[in-house]
């Protein structure tokens, strides 16, 4: 898979970066997440996974996020 | 857990909010700022209060207020919800931005997180946007300087236009300075601009055009930008604010409606609809905040991340996670139960020898027998057994669990759980409010205001009370070291009981998920909804502070609730006790009409009583048992737990007995201040009664089959 690619957000593995392409989901969460930092070009990381592999905690401007599996499948990134 | 006066009192449920001043010249102060920046630390360090405060995000679930004075001026200070915007997205964000608007605050003191002030810069420029009396306070200093972050502070007050102050408010460092900084910046003839977030070009076209048409027009001080662009991002929450506080209707003012179209026009013009109009102004807001921050955030190499990742690979990955955590809540029951042992007893002896002393003390004034006895041996007596029964575990319990919540646990807790919690389809914050459900049940269910999805809130409001408040710890560790844990040493009887309640624990959580389950997919169901969780950083406890302050927040509140309750319980069961109809005491009667039912269910008739006058309180269940049990025959000296078992198997308990009153005390209806919490938190008799039925029914059923099975053995 090249750098390039946009991919969810979930597949990202622990220790992995990448830029927020975009986000699919809608209402009340894209705000939350916009919010929080999650917009175009933003760098996150995958840091952490909970015991039972979801949800997962990611670093976003500094803050360390959990989101669900069905979450961040719905964050596009490269 | 945020259990004191303020979480569980008068107003808790109430968002409403009526400011108290005492002087003519007092200024109201708003204190807003992201979750978990230490703003409730800020609050408390300024007005010597106590409001609740622990290391998650989510504990100020409505406005409080308290009262501080520098340099010879009052300030009502508020400390409001804390959130990540003012677009009114979810409860806590609506209420702060109420307050803000319509709260008439004289200023806003913007508490952030050093850091990560980026994200919190966010904020800063939404509050700039609604008032320009704002005194930026970048708190947790300390912290960040552990992380290797530096601020140009200056460079950040030239950038945003409006004084920031730095402080440490745990070590109150700071906060002489930022109160200063609020006066001067409200006595300032003329304030400078604070700087103004720039849209890309259509948006500020189409501000301009509203604005035209709003600064015709009354607003009642509100900004015409900022209610330009909330008319644009379609904001409903805020018509309707404006016209239940200000009786204003926005839209009905002349050209504000033509204005709107106008500007609408121009927007789908250029694509900006919906999502896309709300999704510019955002970014716009979160680029604007990270342009603040280039040349005033230095991160340096710093150690602290990296120590935190490594406690966090240990509390929440995969092979550990779990079973440390089953093992930090042995520990504590194990420290609880040991540590509670030895002061309980003493206590005992103490307060049953005065005892003695004030029924001689009684009859020598010359109180007739009745009288005595009723005092004595009712009042004073079950009263004694509460304080020596339930204050040393709870005096021991709270500070502990407060340590592990300042640390920072509780948020890895719901981490670790969030998944079953998804397969129940609730949400995993539910596991921070079953937390302080361990404290208070009552605290739990106004905690489950962080939960934003109204069904998943209701799941967590009615499964509360399946873990046991503090006032039922103690019921539960005097049954499980007088019944099941007999012979050997002290330190494996200590630590047997620990398991074994740890078991119980376990239990209770368990019929958490599977009543949550049962929940969303009969009457409440639905999908479960999206949210974030923040992890913050461990911070390390100021243990002997958390030790004093939970003592006198928590532990003497509770205690003293239980004292109130117990007192006129006590004069109840005594007069019971004493009182006779057609030959037999009123107890005999009472005890014996429940007797049948309650033998259905592995106990007898007595302690179904206790568990029904217990109501008020879970805290007088077992003292009310055991008065009722020494009024009826011998009369016993407490001499240690041995002797109460005496008391027991003498009117007929053996272990399933004990095992079945434990079940019930872990699974009956929830006590009278949680009841009505839930009322007050639902609005709904329905729901409260269904909070009732649904742990009762459970633990009539769970009695009624382990007493029936084990009988046949």
């Amino acid at each position: 898979m090249s750098k390039n690619h946009i991919r969810p957000l979930a597949s990202l593995a622990e220790g992995q970066t990448a830029q927020v392409a975009s986000l699919l989901s809608g209402g009340t969460m894209r705000r939350r997440l916009q919010d929080i930092g999650f917009i175009e070009g933003t760098q996150v990381e995958c840091v952490q996974k909970s015991p039972a592999g979801d949800p997962v905690a990611y670093r976003v401007r500094g803050a360390l996020i959990a989101l669900r599996s069905e979450d961040s499948a719905r964050v596009l990134v490269v | 857990m945020g259990l004191t006066h303020e979480s569980v009192g008068r107003g808790a449920a109430g968002s409403s909010l009526t400011i108290h001043k005492q002087h003519e010249t007092d200024r109201i102060i708003a204190l807003a700022g992201n979750p978990n920046v230490g703003k409730s630390t800020v609050f408390n360090a300024l007005t010597g209060m106590n409001q609740h405060t622990g290391n998650w995000p989510g504990k100020t679930v409505s406005n409080a207020q308290g009262y501080c004075e520098a340099d010879g001026r009052g300030y009502v200070m508020v400390d409001i919800p804390g959130c990540y915007s003012l677009m009114a997205h979810s409860a806590e964000e609506e209420v702060a931005r109420n307050f803000i608007c319509y709260g008439e605050p004289d200023g806003v003191i913007v508490v952030c997180d050093a850091t990560c002030l980026e994200r919190n810069l966010n904020l800063v420029l939404q509050t700039l946007e609604i008032t320009s009396q704002v005194v930026v306070c970048v708190n947790l200093m300390d912290e960040a300087r552990r992380k290797g972050v530096h601020l140009n502070t200056r460079l950040l007050s030239q950038r945003l236009g409006v004084p920031v102050v730095c402080t440490e408010a745990r070590g109150k460092k700071g906060l002489k300075k930022l109160m200063q900084a609020m006066e001067k910046r409200l006595q300032e003839p003329s304030p400078s601009q604070p700087v103004q977030v720039q849209y890309i070009t259509p948006l500020e076209e189409a501000i301009s055009l509203l604005e035209s048409s709003l600064n015709k027009v009354d607003l009642h001080s509100l900004p015409s930008r900022w209610l330009a662009l909330r008319l644009l991002d379609q904001d409903e929450a805020l018509l309707v604010g404006l016209e239940e506080y200000l009786d204003c209707d926005l839209l009905s003012l002349p050209g504000v409606r033509d204005a709107l179209s106008q500007a609408e026009e121009l927007l789908n013009r250029h694509g900006l609809t919906g999502e896309t109009r709300l999704d510019a102004i955002v970014s716009s807001l979160v680029r604007q905040a990270e342009a603040i921050c280039d040349g005033v955030v230095f991160q340096f190499p710093s150690s602290a991340e990296e120590r935190d990742r490594k406690i966090d690979r240990i509390l929440t990955s995969k092979g550990t996670g779990f079973p440390i955590m089953i093992l930090l809540l042995a520990v504590v029951f194990w420290l609880t139960i040991t540590g509670a042992n030895y002061p309980s007893q003493l206590l005992a002896k103490g307060l049953f020898f005065l005892q003695g002393k004030i029924s001689q003390g009684l009859l020598f004034l010359g109180a007739p027998p009745w009288l005595e006895g009723l005092l004595a041996d009712g009042v004073y007596r079950t009263l004694a057994w509460v304080v020596s029964v339930m204050l040393p575990p709870m005096a021991i319990f709270f500070p502990l669990f407060t340590l592990l919540e300042d640390l920072g646990y509780l948020p890895r807790v719901a981490f670790n759980l969030d998944k079953y919690f998804k397969k129940c389809s609730a949400c995993g914050k539910q596991a921070l409010t079953m937390c302080m459900g361990f404290g208070c049940n009552a605290a739990g269910i106004v905690g489950c205001r962080i939960i934003d999805s109204p069904r998943e809130r209701l799941i967590a409001i009615l499964t509360n009370s399946f873990v046991p408040c503090n006032g039922r710890f103690p019921t539960l560790i005097a049954i499980l070291t007088m019944f099941f844990v007999g012979a050997g040493t002290a330190l494996f009887q200590s630590a047997a009981c620990a398991i074994l309640l740890t078991g119980i624990i376990l239990l209770g959580i368990v019929m958490t998920f599977l009543s949550s389950k049962l929940l969303s997919s009969t009457i409440l169901k639905g999908v479960p909804s999206s949210f974030t969780l923040e992890l913050p950083p461990y911070r390390r406890p100021q243990i002997g502070k958390t030790i004093v302050r939970s003592i006198f927040d928590r532990t003497l509140f509770v205690l003293g609730r239980a004292v109130s309750v117990a007192a006129p319980a006590g004069l109840v069961i005594w007069l019971m006790a004493n009182v006779s109809v057609n030959g037999q005491s009123l107890l005999t009667v009472c005890s014996g009409f429940l007797d049948p039912f309650a033998q259905l269910l592995g106990m007898d008739g007595v302690i179904l009583l206790a568990f029904i006058l217990g109501f008020p309180a879970n805290e007088i269940v077992v003292p009310i048992l055991l008065m009722a049990y020494m009024s009826a025959g011998s009369l016993v000296e407490y001499e240690s737990l041995d002797a109460l078992r005496t008391i027991l198997v003498q009117n007929g308990w053996d272990w399933v007995t004990a095992v079945c009153v434990m079940l019930f005390s872990l699974f009956h209806w929830p006590c009278s201040t949680t009841c009505l919490t839930i009322y007050k938190e639902t609005k709904s008799w329905k729901w409260t009664l269904i909070s009732i039925l649904l742990p009762t029914l459970t633990g009539m059923a769970a009695c009624a089959i382990f007493a029936n099975i084990a009988r046949l053995f």
